[in-house]
């Protein structure tokens, strides 16, 4: 299995708020990478966890298929996921996967965080 | 929940040898078929750009040979995140041998894909192979003589790895992403083939499908694909390992209505139509002088 090339840095905003800034390729390699960040996102104060995908320069159809799972795992936790930052190509992704529907996708950090969707 | 069966290995419908061409065979150009071209700032994109599908509301189809094309037109796609049953995701490998290129496999698969079907079952697609924005119609064997008509999208081909995604009607709402790296040293070891199944089952009759006996019959099939390709690849004894994992499980009843667009159900009513709307359409024709 290749190497992810893939950094994630959390950030913890306010109380309930956390924003992981996914910088580079996204894919199923990375799984154990998010799922650490997510950990590390969730300390039971966590109501909404934030994703920005400014940084993102590659994704696959695993990559889409970890979201899904991330997803899961954020609902188990009655957690609400948002994402920012995608260029217009990702956002057709996020809306040809339907996952749009599950995922609210903010054009900026401001607006994520006053969860304001336009 | 976790739970691991196998290896499981089963025969392959058809036994077919390896081309040199398909030895030598590079991954074909995925010349998108549900768009206009992009442009110049669009083509300067991520390097991922012509891998994904365009992107589509509902699917349009074009009648094919050999199966009956009906329960896709007009349908969306749907995700896990749209399915009813609890969500399931399903891991079938086949270890290939350092002797095969990721590439080769792949390129192989997308070019044969409906060849190595099980018998019984029918995949008509483009006859470019498999490529981003494709919809290919699908005829599948569910007993009693009885086809269930529905189909499947490309939402993803590159050079190692294609997902299929589904429509409306479909048995599960999910993808299924075919894959193949090299595993081992440094990544420089034998070449692993895998079919990956996320899914959930679409409507409450499919969830209870699925719990009696379908989960069982889906693990038969894509072993059986995965082994027909191992021995197209000149595999001696192609062992197909199966893994399934409960990723929620959590039912969806908010989308409980989507029996509506229940293609098994629609398929048997549309078997048993049939004859009837042969003969309407024999009727009309002999009333209509055009047609005489």
């Amino acid at each position: 299995m290749n190497a992810p090339t893939l950094t994630m840095d959390v950030r913890r905003i306010g109380d309930e708020v956390v924003v992981v800034d996914i910088k580079g390729e996204v894919t199923a390699a990375c799984e154990p990478m998010l799922m650490s960040a997510y950990e590390a996102a969730s300390d039971g104060r966590t109501s909404r966890l934030v994703l920005n995908f400014a940084g993102l320069e590659y994704m696959n159809s695993g990559g889409i298929g970890m979201l899904v799972t991330l997803l899961v795992r954020a609902n188990r936790q009655r957690q609400q996921l948002s994402a920012y930052g995608l260029s217009d190509h990702y956002r057709e992704i996020f809306e040809l996967t339907r996952l749009d529907e599950a995922i609210t996708i903010y054009d900026n950090e401001e607006s994520a965080l006053n969860g304001v969707a336009k | 929940m976790t739970e691991t069966a196998g290896p499981d290995r089963v025969r392959s419908a058809e036994q077919i040898g390896l081309s040199a061409r398909e030895a030598a065979a590079t991954p074909v150009p995925h010349p998108t078929s549900n768009a206009p071209p992009r442009n110049a700032a669009q083509a300067a994109g991520p390097r991922d750009t012509d891998s994904w599908a365009r992107k589509v509301d509902r699917l349009e189809v074009d009648p094919r040979a050999g199966v009956r094309g009906t329960n896709v037109a007009g349908r969306r796609l749907t995700g896990p995140i749209q399915g009813f049953g609890k969500m399931w995701q399903k891991t079938y490998r086949m270890k290939a041998g350092p002797g095969i290129a990721p590439e080769q496999a792949i390129a192989t698969w997308r070019e044969h894909f409906p060849e190595f079907w099980p018998k019984g079952n029918r995949f008509a697609g483009a006859l470019t192979g498999i490529n981003p924005g494709d919809v290919a119609l699908l005829d599948l064997a569910i007993g009693g003589g009885v086809k269930l008509s529905t189909g499947v999208f490309v939402l993803y081909a590159d050079a190692e790895s294609f997902t299929l995604m589904t429509p409306q009607g479909h048995m599960f709402a999910g993808w299924i992403t075919f894959s193949a790296e090299r595993e081992g040293p440094q990544d420089g070891g034998e070449t692993v083939v895998q079919a990956l199944v996320l899914m959930r089952a679409n409507d409450p009759l499919y969830e209870i499908a699925m719990t009696f006996g379908g989960h069982g019959k889906e693990d038969k099939f894509w072993a059986a694909t995965l082994t027909a390709l191992g021995e197209r690849l000149g595999l001696p004894n192609p062992v197909v390992d199966t893994k399934t994992t409960c990723v929620d499980t959590k039912r969806q009843w908010r989308h409980a209505n989507n029996v509506w667009h229940n293609s098994m159900i629609r398929s048997v009513l549309q078997t048993i139509a049939a004859p009837l709307v042969g003969l309407a359409h024999m009727v009309r024709r002999g009333k209509d002088p055009a047609q005489v």
